[in-house]
């Protein structure tokens, strides 16, 4: 679901990065968020609420709502809006609360 | 410790702005931004702006970051700049601890500071508004217009404010349908010349409508709107259907003022400018000394607002610190008066009669 063509911006979308989510290999480009690419590749449950299971997409995009928490090289409660796709990331679908340290 | 003569706190175009004026004064400015670059809202915004000319009227949002960019290099001397860096705290000592990337974590101490960290978007209450595939207006804006990337194939807007007539506008351009545009108000909030574009291009303006609820397994699929009365209750036997893989809420901004409220600056519930606010000077110094604040965080306005009150708290709060130039009075006669005219029309009464009650 990219915009193929815009009257006013040009999308720089040179380099091609590869990433897994839940396991599933995946192409990005260099400079969208990691939120941005899964959306692109047709992902928009990023998650689920912690005592309900409802399903999680991003909210607000810029970094404010923690609606987009994932796990991300294992290490949870990544903001995937504001986060940078980077080349071999491994994305997972979060349960829980998730660990720190 | 990191120290700092000025800080700002955002590098939106407020604290771009109160950087360009401090910088001038002579004053050694740091910049914290939280994303990687600068410009905060303006970024996405690839629409002629709305406002007046020496705030850069009919200049599109990308390229107005870029004219204060260049106008802050002037000055580069007097800048530092950390960008993909978070304030987390202001603490009641004075110190500031700051967060960059996700693991730096280091403290500042600043002789004063200039909080311009804008605001984030309200959410709507209705069955189902957690569903993905309904986002803020913002959001959508910064996937299409960053990123490049479609929020769906069929949208709903829920609000006719300004943004939301533009952001369903800028849906079109990147090839995405609009199926309708509803606001519970019984009138279209934004500008009549962006709601008649829109018009024209075939997308209906439904007014006295609300969100009765999205419907959907994983995400959404289905809206239900219905028509509300003059005290916004529902009307039964009004429901419409829509088959819709977005849902766009844009229903207004609230200030993003934690910083300030935590630092323990004495804040007030303001409706006519959107949430709690700090009480301030008509420097835009806040109740504590040195803490000034501006643009969207003191109240949500534009950005053409945001870019004078950023200018005029730089100005002031150089000044406080010790680069009190010799033009000071003219300076700042001439940021009064731009923000008085940017505040002669309605909707300026509106937000005056907010300021009002914060100005101290
Ligand atoms: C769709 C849309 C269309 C608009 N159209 C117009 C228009 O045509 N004309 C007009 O005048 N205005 C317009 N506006 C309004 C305008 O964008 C805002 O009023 C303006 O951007 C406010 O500026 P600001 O600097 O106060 O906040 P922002 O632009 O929000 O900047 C705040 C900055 O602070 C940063 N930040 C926040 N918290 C922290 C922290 N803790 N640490 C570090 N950094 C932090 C943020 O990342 C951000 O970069 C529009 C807004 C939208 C959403
Ligand atoms: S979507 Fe709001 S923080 Fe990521």
């Amino acid at each position: 679901m990219r915009i193929e063509e815009h009257p006013i911006l040009e999308f720089k979308k040179d380099k091609k990065i590869n990433f897994t989510f839940n396991g599933e290999k995946i192409e990005g480009y260099e400079g969208e968020t990691i939120a941005a690419a899964l959306h692109a590749s047709g992902v928009k449950v990023l998650g689920k609420s912690l005592f309900l299971h409802r399903p999680r997409g991003f909210y607000c995009a810029i970094g404010n709502c923690s609606s987009c928490l994932m796990t991300v090289n294992g290490v949870a409660n990544v903001k995937t809006c504001v986060t940078d796709l980077e080349e071999g990331m491994i994305v997972e679908t979060q349960e829980g609360k998730g660990v720190i340290v | 410790m990191r120290q700092a003569e000025l800080l700002i706190i955002g590098g939106g175009p407020a604290g771009l702005c109160a950087a360009i004026s401090a910088a001038k004064s002579g004053a050694k400015v740091l910049i914290i931004e939280r994303n990687k670059y600068l410009g905060g809202q303006l970024v996405k915004q690839t629409h002629m702006f709305f406002g007046s000319e020496k705030q850069y009227a009919s200049t599109r949002g990308i390229d107005i970051t870029e004219i204060l960019l260049n106008e802050l290099d002037k000055y580069k001397e007097n800048v530092e700049i950390l960008a993909d860096t978070t304030v987390v705290g202001m603490y009641e000592d004075g110190i500031i601890t700051a967060l960059y990337k996700e693991d730096d974590f280091f403290k500042i101490s600043a002789k004063a500071v200039v909080v311009a960290t804008g605001a984030f978007e309200k959410s709507l209450a209705f069955p189902n508004n957690d569903l993905p595939g309904i986002y803020g207006a913002g959001a959508v804006q910064t996937l299409m217009n960053v990123h490049g990337v479609k929020p769906g194939n069929k949208v709903l807007m829920v609000g006719a404010g300004n943004i939301g007539l533009i952001v369903s506008y800028q849906l079109m351009q990147a090839g995405v349908e609009v199926v309708a545009i509803l606001d519970a108000a019984s009138k279209i909030g934004g500008y009549l010349v962006h709601a008649s574009k829109i018009r024209r291009m075939g997308v209906p303006i439904l007014t006295s409508y609300t969100v009765k609820e999205a419907i959907g397994k994983d995400f959404i699929e289905k809206a239900v709107i219905c028509q509300v009365d003059d005290k916004f209750q529902p009307i039964e036997g009004t429901e419409k259907e829509f088959d819709v893989d977005v849902m766009c809420i844009s229903v207004g901004l609230t200030p993003l003022n934690e910083l300030l409220a935590m630092r323990g600056c004495q804040m007030k519930y303001v409706p006519q400018l959107s949430g709690f606010v700090p009480l301030r000077n008509e420097n835009y110094e806040t109740t504590i000394e040195n803490i000034f604040a501006a643009g969207d965080t003191t109240g949500v306005e534009e950005a053409s607002a945001a870019m004078v009150e950023g200018y005029l708290a730089g100005l002031c709060a150089a000044a406080k610190i010790g680069y009190k130039t010799d033009d000071f009075d003219e300076r700042k006669n001439d940021f009064v008066k731009q923000l008085d005219a940017l505040r002669s029309g309605p909707v300026g009464k509106h937000i005056l009669s907010g300021i009002e009650q914060i100005v101290v």
